[in-house]
């Protein structure tokens, strides 16, 4: 049957309560300014003119007639395509609070609609699961009451770094030590580390905070925090500075940015923190980088080596060579010796269930510095959202089971483990990186947490946002427009990673003085967890409490 | 927090001496456990040579006794002496005693071929294989130490009553060095193993405080799968096992033990002469730093004694003494009961880079810091 083409409403067709976010506009306060739709990164809202019947009767002459008015007023778009994304920035800048986008409680059916032209829906954020998740729910209940009072917090000295290396058994060092053999370099890092986000997906004013911000908290606040690349290389200017011992350089499958770290080698003035060679991340394992053509600037391209907009996804995996083993062997082996085996060498995976046959691997490696696992809750500025949802392995049990594996071994101190996934997701950041610290991760990296708590970053688990792949960053964090990242600030982002750190740093005394530490980072300290969940106790092997 | 007395002498004396002692501090026990090991020792009734290794335990039960005979002989130990205590069991709370054991060795032909180590390892091999077949048998066999020149006596309940339920008094064994812990009950469950001292292979710590780092320090341990490193039926235990692990398995001299439990922060470090090695030192053995507060008291195999505090130095352990006779104690209080004829103003109470050692010839101590260079320059 043919249909009724009189009729404008198609499968695709939705109105305003299909949508996530409606937005509430307030025409008595609006002074049409046009700030809000000027800003607004999905050109989800539009002005437009109204004409509105005004009846009119003359009760005198007994006469009935009309009148029309024409106004302008604030639409919202309802297209997939310029759906609101909830980021809030027109309420941000409307002068008078006339407009702010309500999160839909009603089930919005654009759900069925992401995949407009056969296309999955791709995104930035994280796994869309909100509320508490494991790592908020551990408790450390083993405070010191009867024999040692807690310590305070703030009058005693604390350690508070980690090892970031391998470190040899203390035999082996003894021996080595004696016979002027290689001891395999460490660096004595803050365990709180900025996880990697490429230059490329972050824009250059973010960049240029971060880095500004981890200068600050070594050089003035004595809080030795170390920041990862991410794939896509790093400025010649910060290869050749000072501050590249704050800087792990990530290498990943696409080896984008490495033509020129390689050619900075030999103007290196000191050696980066470390070398991350990425082989899998947690929000999107099986995937690599995917960077779109819109954020491949004139900047990017050059760093990266390649045209300026083209699209740049990389590979899922590294493929150099025949087997997993041997490129994880001899691309550690080769890094390593790039660097005159003086900075760590270490891949990072996506928690899974095969993440300890890797860590065995790594254990009989001696160029191995350690291992990152980045768990299901790990974010990203871009994947497939079926990958960031439903692909992956949870960190906290992942880790317990790595780190216990080693301490069969006897070998947690030779092979330090990194968590990542979902650290500070709900805030808690510093509990969440005890608490997997505590599991037996020698420190944590964080990436998401970052973004929003340094530069604000709007995306949360709710769908909000979460555009960092199109290169839309309504606060100018993950987008390779000037127009878009001069919104930010680089000072005022160094100033809150300064205020971030600084904070991470008094709440982990906070929760090391009342158990009784302050010597050493409490790594694998189980016996002071607590959690009310039977089945999540044993998997974990700490306590069940009620 | 437990009491803590050490004392050494040149001349041996009577370990009620020490036990009187513990009365100054008697506050800080609560009667939960006493535990005593003797060194340098003499009975009146025996004269002992001092290579032949003592047999120091409970035997719970007459079928024990039997079974720890039959091992010993299956092992090829041949019995010299048999220290028979004098004792009153109405005056010691548990009622499972059927047998203070303190029995002279002399150790097997077969060992004559055997290196120091290998004998050294068969001790202590022969001392897990009666603990463990005590805990196969309901917990009815308690073995503390084999160990030539060393005695031990644990036992619950206040210092005091057990030193007369023993009649320690009546100076049938008197010992030049005597450590004793009045036990102040904490995490642990009372546990005759749990009392200090704890001893292996020659190593004898006792220590005040709580271990706050006990797990990953026992972890840690445990995956060396080293025969003696288990137990752990108290937090302390792990101290012994470091100081172990420092001489026996290392081989690094005593002044390493302090670098190890407790290493100088990364600023002292970079201006301490050997400040890389100590670097090294501290980063492939980081799980055995402690996190007191604690006070560690040991001595070793050639009656060294020695005294180290945790990094936190929150607790007021003391030493004092004269030529011949030193005493150290958790207290000052203790060290004033156990040598009361000493200059106090020479008293020193060391602070959290200090390692006190009481040298074997006990005439003067020393006092040495972390920020001293280390003593090995060869290594470091």
């Amino acid at each position: 049957m043919v249909s009724a083409r009189s009729v404008s409403v198609g499968p695709s067709s939705l109105g305003y309560t299909d949508l996530p976010w409606i937005i509430q506009h307030r025409e008595d306060r609006c002074t049409l300014c046009g700030r809000c739709t000027a800003v607004c990164p999905k050109e989800a809202i539009y002005l437009a003119y109204r004409r509105q019947r005004m009846p009119k009767l003359d009760v005198l002459k007994q006469s009935r007639g009309n009148e029309y008015r024409t106004f302008v007023g604030i639409r919202q778009k309802t297209n997939m395509a310029n759906a609101c994304i909830g980021c809030s920035m027109c309420t941000m800048v409307c002068p008078n609070e006339a407009i702010m986008p309500v999160p839909n409680t009603n089930e919005h059916r654009t759900l069925f609609f992401h995949n407009q032209k056969g296309q999955p829906q791709t995104r930035g954020g994280r796994r869309n699961v909100s509320g508490p998740n494991l790592l908020d729910r551990i408790m450390f209940d083993r405070i010191s009451m009867l024999t040692d009072p807690a310590l305070d917090a703030g009058r005693h000295e604390f350690s508070l770094t980690t090892t970031l290396g391998r470190v040899l058994a203390p035999e082996e060092f003894l021996k080595r030590q004696r016979e002027g053999g290689w001891i395999p370099p460490t660096r004595e890092i803050f365990p709180f580390i900025i996880g990697s986000m490429s230059f490329g997906a972050l824009s250059p004013n973010m960049w240029l905070g971060l880095l500004q911000g981890v200068a600050y908290c070594n050089e003035v606040l004595k809080i030795p925090v170390v920041m990862c690349t991410g794939e896509g290389g790093c400025p010649p200017w910060v290869l050749k500075s000072p501050y590249l011992k704050y800087i792990i350089l990530q290498i990943a499958s696409g080896y984008f940015g490495w033509d020129e770290i390689i050619r900075a080698i030999p103007h290196m003035q000191c050696d980066p923190a470390a070398i991350e060679i990425k082989y899998g991340q947690g929000a999107k394992p099986g995937d690599g980088g995917l960077l779109m053509w819109f954020k491949v600037s004139k900047l990017i391209a050059r760093l990266r080596g390649v045209p300026e907009g083209v699209d740049l996804p990389s590979p899922p995996v590294h493929q150099t060579l025949y087997s997993i083993e041997e490129s994880v062997m001899k691309m550690i082996q080769t890094m390593s010796t790039a660097f005159g085996h003086k900075v760590p060498v270490y891949p990072k995976i996506s928690a899974s269930t095969s993440a300890k046959s890797v860590l065995n691997n790594l254990v009989r490696n001696p160029y191995a510095g350690g291992l990152l696992i980045d768990g299901i809750d790990g974010g990203t500025g871009a994947a497939y959202n079926v990958s960031m949802d439903a692909t992956g392995h949870p960190i906290a049990s992942n880790v317990r089971e790595c780190y216990l594996d080693l301490v069969a071994q006897g070998k947690q101190n030779e092979i330090p483990i990194f968590a990542a996934g979902g650290v500070g997701k709900n805030g808690n950041v510093t509990q969440n990186g005890l608490a997997l610290i505590m599991l037996g991760a020698s420190g944590v990296h964080m990436g998401k947490y970052i973004m929003q708590s340094v530069a604000g970053c709007l995306g949360n688990e709710k769908s909000r946002c979460n555009v960092c792949n199109v290169g839309i960053c309504p606060k100018g964090i993950t987008s390779q427009n000037p127009k878009l990242y001069r919104r930010l600030d680089p000072d005022l982002v160094a100033e809150r990673v300064s205020e971030v750190f600084m904070a991470i740093a008094t709440e982990t005394k906070k929760i090391m003085a009342p158990l009784g530490r302050s010597q050493s980072l409490p790594v694998g300290m189980s016996d002071a967890l607590g959690i009310s969940d039977k089945d999540a106790a044993d998997r974990l092997g700490i306590r069940y409490v009620c | 927090m437990c009491r803590l007395a050490l004392k050494t002498a040149i001349e041996p004396f009577s370990p009620y001496e020490v036990l009187t002692a513990m009365e100054a501090m008697q506050e800080g026990y609560d009667g939960s456990g006493l535990g005593l090991l003797l060194r340098g020792l003499h009975f009146e009734d025996y004269k002992y040579n001092p290579k032949h290794p003592i047999l120091s335990g409970i035997a719970h039960t007459e079928a024990a006794w039997q079974r720890l005979n039959a091992i010993m002989e299956q092992r090829g130990f041949e019995l010299k002496y048999d220290h028979e205590f004098q004792t009153h069991p109405e005056m010691v709370e548990a009622k499972d005693r059927y047998r203070y054991f303190l029995r002279v060795y002399k150790m097997p032909a077969s060992f004559d071929d055997k290196s120091q180590e290998a004998i050294e390892n068969e001790l202590m091999l022969t001392r897990l294989a009666l603990r463990a077949n005590g805990e196969a048998h309901e917990k009815d066999l308690t073995a503390f130490s084999f160990w030539p020149d060393v005695a031990m006596i644990k036992e619950i309940g206040w210092p005091l009553d057990i030193g007369n339920a023993l009649t320690l008094h009546d100076n049938r064994i008197t010992s030049r060095v005597c450590m004793a812990q009045g036990r102040q009950n904490t995490n642990y469950g009372i546990n005759l193993y749990a009392c200090h001292p704890f001893f292996i292979q020659g190593v004898a710590t006792m220590t005040n405080g709580e271990n706050t780092a006990f797990v990953p320090i026992r972890d840690w341990l445990l995956g060396k799968h080293f025969p003696g490193y288990t137990g752990y039926q108290s937090d302390s235990e792990v101290f012994a096992h470091i100081l172990h692990y420092t001489l026996k398995q290392l081989k690094l001299p005593l002044q390493a033990y302090k670098h190890i439990i407790t290493p100088l922060k990364n600023a002292e470090l970079d201006a301490h002469p050997q400040g890389s090695f100590l670097k090294g030192l501290r980063d492939a053995c980081r799980r055995l730093i402690i996190d007191g507060p604690n006070a560690v008291i040991g001595t070793l195999p050639d009656e060294t004694c020695l005294l180290v505090m945790d990094h936190k130095k929150m607790r007021p352990a003391t030493v004092g003494g004269r030529n011949g006779a030193w005493a150290i104690a958790s207290e000052m209080c203790g060290v004033e009961a156990l040598i009361p004829d000493r200059d106090p103003s020479f008293d020193f109470q060391p602070m959290r880079e200090h390692t006190i050692i009481v040298p074997p010839d006990r005439k003067e101590l020393t006092i040495w810091s972390q920020l001293d260079p280390y003593p090995l320059a060869q290594v470091a």
